[in-house]
């Protein structure tokens, strides 16, 4: 059993932290690098001069250390979502619920929204450079909000009936409504512009990857049930 | 009644895979997204950034 499930969120995790990885490197990295030139103080914001809103920026091949280790960290963190989708795949099969591989589009939008778009509706994913709260009270936010927002989605799911999606929808409010920790001033130097952008990029790539993420976790738990029954 | 013992020990070996894999899942996402010691984070860094995780 737990090797049915290790197996599958392996294979699952690391391809979709892959293409994660590399969507990341094409369209976040840019803007992140971008960020930085303010952060540091190489460009500034309203200063005496007008600034290019297109800067020389390193290439992807210009820090190969720093890209290897991104790419080796985002399929990390895909394959530990992995883990816990398959989990809860095996859960759900076991409570008479199919998993088809198409049904993973399902799953993994479900695990985009606990995971990234929950926490991110309050606590919108950050450039360098921003202001923010205590990075300590931010994080316990982020785990209650994760947390409320995986039940919920849960709830949506497989509840089926009209007090659990009262109950979800309660769960998906609160941490906004109770509110994230917020700086007590604004201080970033990033322009605007980039930070809405990076904000919706990295949401547009974490809906990608985990849709992707979702529909592989289904297939290889699909793939090793057929092994399992091969076996037998 | 026998069934029912034979169920009740289905699940408990069911359960334990489940959960070890969760705290597993947990336990990555922790230590690549969120503890602050410097080497993890200064690695890290950009990913927890683009993934939306709160960074520094």
């Amino acid at each position: 059993m737990f090797a049915r499930i290790l197996t599958g969120a392996l294979f699952a995790g690391a391809a979709a932290g892959l293409i994660a990885a590399l969507l990341q490197l094409f369209f976040v990295q840019p803007v992140l690098l971008h960020a930085e030139l303010y952060e540091s103080g190489a460009l500034v914001h309203f200063g005496g001069e007008t600034v290019s809103a297109h800067p020389e920026l390193p290439g992807i091949f210009d820090e190969p250390m720093r890209n290897l280790l991104s790419i080796l960290f985002t399929m990390l963190i895909y394959t530990g979502y992995a883990l816990i989708l398959v989990a809860l795949m095996s859960v759900a099969e076991r409570q008479g619920h199919e998993i088809r591989t198409g049904q993973g589009l399902l799953w993994g939008l479900a695990g985009f929204v606990a995971l990234h778009f929950a926490p991110g509706f309050s606590l919108a994913p950050e450039v360098p450079g921003v202001a923010a709260a205590d990075v300590g009270a931010r994080q316990i936010w982020w785990a209650a909000t994760v947390a409320s927002a995986g039940v919920a989605m849960w709830l949506i799911a497989f509840g089926g009936n009209l007090v659990a999606y009262v109950v979800a929808a309660l769960l998906l409010m609160a941490p906004h409504v109770i509110g994230a920790p917020e700086p007590e001033t604004f201080a970033g130097p990033v322009p605007t512009e980039i930070g809405a952008l990076f904000a919706a990029r990295a949401l547009g790539i974490g809906m990608a990857a985990w849709a992707l993420l979702g529909v592989f976790c289904a297939y290889f738990w699909q793939t090793e049930a057929a092994h399992a029954d091969a076996n037998t | 009644m026998t069934t029912k013992t034979l169920n009740t020990t289905a699940s408990a070996s069911q359960i334990i895979p489940v959960l070890f894999a969760v705290v597993l899942g947990l336990g990555i996402i922790t230590v690549t997204g969120h503890v602050q010691a410097s080497t993890l984070h200064d690695a890290a860094h950009d990913v927890r950034h683009a993934t939306g995780f709160p960074c520094h």
